[in-house]
């Protein structure tokens, strides 16, 4: 599904003296199928964008496309439940959502809200365990009883289990050890290629954005600061640290080699072994050596 | 579902007014006699009076009056609810109005006046108190008004712990409560529409995680207070002491002076 915005803004508690204003202005476009990352430093108004995505909130001022489906700050679309059965979100330690008996309980919940009929859901929950990576033996275990990575997992695989065409990533990966945060990352990555969702990943990482999003969207200050293709986007330092954003780690680290060594090395989307293959190359040819 | 929007009661409002500024316990006190005195009107003047008082208190702490007003929508049902039940219960003086079935009498136009008066500037000046004064504040100064009954062995230093301790949390649950209802919708509970007894199903998948992550917290906290030594009252000392400044005698001056005029308009 396309998902458009224009001119949003969004204000908390208007007329009070606790009035904010979170949204300002904003407008973008994300042609369905595509992997959209946004990026930005705390308060920049990213949680309050994905909150418009499955009409938790409405705009105070702009219009909202999802699809077919309209949201302005008069009007909502008369199916609300099609529009969030279609968006999935997974929101911030999304294990605080956990509450039933058994995994296979909590994870049958969303579908059955959204009146899917038994046999199809139990044709999903084999699908959904198996792309979050978790056994079926799990199905009968307590959600309660489990590491917090595998009731990360189960949660996930609670949406994922609402077939929802857009998937919403509010840090999926927040609190988990380095390993757990990649394979996270890398199965949403394999699911939106095989399943052709559209997804967002709202992140503070700048290296998950660049490595893969194919589409950023910088905010700050409730609106869009900057917005293209990863790698155009984070080669501009000056504009990025002017927003309280750093560099992905593989820029920085191609920006010292600039710097140490003088000699230019783009960066196209290469893997870190592709990246020293190249490097090596460079540096015994411009040295002479062989 | 946004239930910050709702409801104004127990909620502070930060400003500089010197009523922000004075003594809890200044405060306190002084509400309390209101209360008590509230009861002594009994005249059209007399009420006029106290309303002076009140309204006068709400504009000096810099908070609008309109967001203070607009604040206590749940208590303007509440005060005409009141009226008309004693529009209806009281059958003394004239009879004003005739109905088929029951009549109106002018004792009862009276009394219900009286009656949402009294129970309007209670709310208002009670509000006033949480409006101006941080629910740390409020719980220092509780423990300092109550240190008398330490004599008795009354646990005062642990009750105003306890009551820190809930305030502090109940911003934290709601926003909690918020963030699971808004993930809860999104895998399509719907905590607004459809029969009563489904509404209070959807209430579940609320209620078990807010418990599971209260009673965690409860378990943080208390192991974080035992990791820095806490040990009770005994020979505790407070970062900010609190302290009775001219400002405060000034301001129990003013209110005496209120109360008489008070009792020279009393009917």
């Amino acid at each position: 599904m396309d998902i458009s915005f224009k001119n949003v803004s969004y204000t908390y508690q208007p007329n009070t003296p606790f009035e904010h204003r979170a949204l300002t202005d904003l407008s973008f476009t994300i042609p369905s199928g595509s992997f959209v990352a946004v990026v930005g430093h705390t308060g920049s108004g990213k949680s309050t964008l994905i909150q418009h995505l499955n009409g938790l909130l409405r705009p105070t001022a702009g219009e909202v496309q999802i699809g077919e489906f309209k949201l302005t700050a008069n009007e909502k679309p008369k199916d609300m439940k099609a529009l969030r059965k279609n968006v999935g979100v997974v929101f911030q330690y999304p294990e605080h959502q956990l509450f039933d008996e058994t995994v296979e309980k909590d994870i049958r919940f969303g579908p059955s809200n959204f009146d899917v009929p038994d046999n199809e859901i139990d044709k999903r929950i084999p699908e959904v365990m198996d792309a979050v990576h978790l056994s079926t033996a799990m199905l009968e275990r307590s959600p309660f009883d489990l590491s917090g990575g595998q009731m990360r997992r189960v949660a996930i695989a609670g949406v994922l289990a609402m077939d929802p065409s857009v998937v919403v990533l509010d840090e999926p990966t927040a609190g988990l050890d380095p390993k757990g945060q990649k394979q996270i990352m890398d199965m949403f990555h394999q699911l939106h290629k095989e399943k052709g969702l559209t997804t967002v990943l709202v992140t503070h990482s700048m290296e998950d954005a660049l490595h893969y999003a194919d589409h950023v969207i910088i905010m700050d200050h409730g609106t869009k600061y900057m917005e293209g293709n990863p790698t155009e986007v984070f080669t501009q330092k000056e504009k990025l640290q002017a927003a309280q954003l750093d560099l992905p780690e593989i820029i920085q680290f191609l920006r010292k080699i600039e710097e140490t060594f003088h000699i230019s090395l783009p960066y196209k989307g290469q893997t870190i072994p592709e990246l020293a293959a190249e490097l090596s190359l460079l540096l015994k040819g411009a040295d002479g050596y062989e | 579902m946004d239930m910050s929007n709702s409801l104004l009661i127990g909620q502070y409002v930060p400003s500089n007014s010197f009523i922000h500024r004075l003594d809890p316990r200044t405060k306190i006190m002084i509400i309390f006699f209101f209360v008590v005195f509230v009861f002594f009107a009994n005249s059209a003047p007399s009420y006029a009076w106290l309303t002076v008082f009140a309204i006068g208190t709400a504009l000096a702490t810099k908070i609008k009056l309109t967001f203070i007003l607009k604040g206590l929508t749940p208590v303007w049902f509440l005060i005409i609810f009141t009226f008309l039940l004693h529009l209806i219960v009281t059958k003394e003086g004239e009879v004003l109005v005739e109905f088929v079935s029951f009549s109106i009498y002018s004792d009862a136009i009276q009394q219900g006046i009286a009656i949402s008066f009294r129970f309007f500037l209670l709310i208002l000046v009670t509000s006033l108190l949480t409006l101006t004064t941080t629910p740390i504040e409020i719980t220092d100064a509780i423990e300092s008004l109550l240190q008398p009954l330490k004599k008795i062995k009354f646990p005062v230093h642990e009750l105003a712990l306890m009551m820190s301790i809930s305030l502090r949390f109940i911003p934290t649950l709601m926003q909690e409560t918020e963030k699971i209802s808004k993930a809860q919708a999104s895998r399509g509970v719907d905590f607004r529409t459809g029969p009563l007894k489904d509404r209070i199903q959807a209430v579940v998948p609320l209620l078990v995680p807010l418990f599971v992550s209260a009673f965690k917290r409860a378990e943080e906290l208390a192991m974080a207070m035992e990791a820095r030594g806490y040990q009770g009252g005994e020979g505790r000392t407070k970062l900010r002491e609190l302290k009775i400044a001219k400002i405060d005698v000034l301001s129990f001056i003013v209110f005496a002076l209120v109360i008489i005029i008070l009792f020279f308009l009393r009917a």
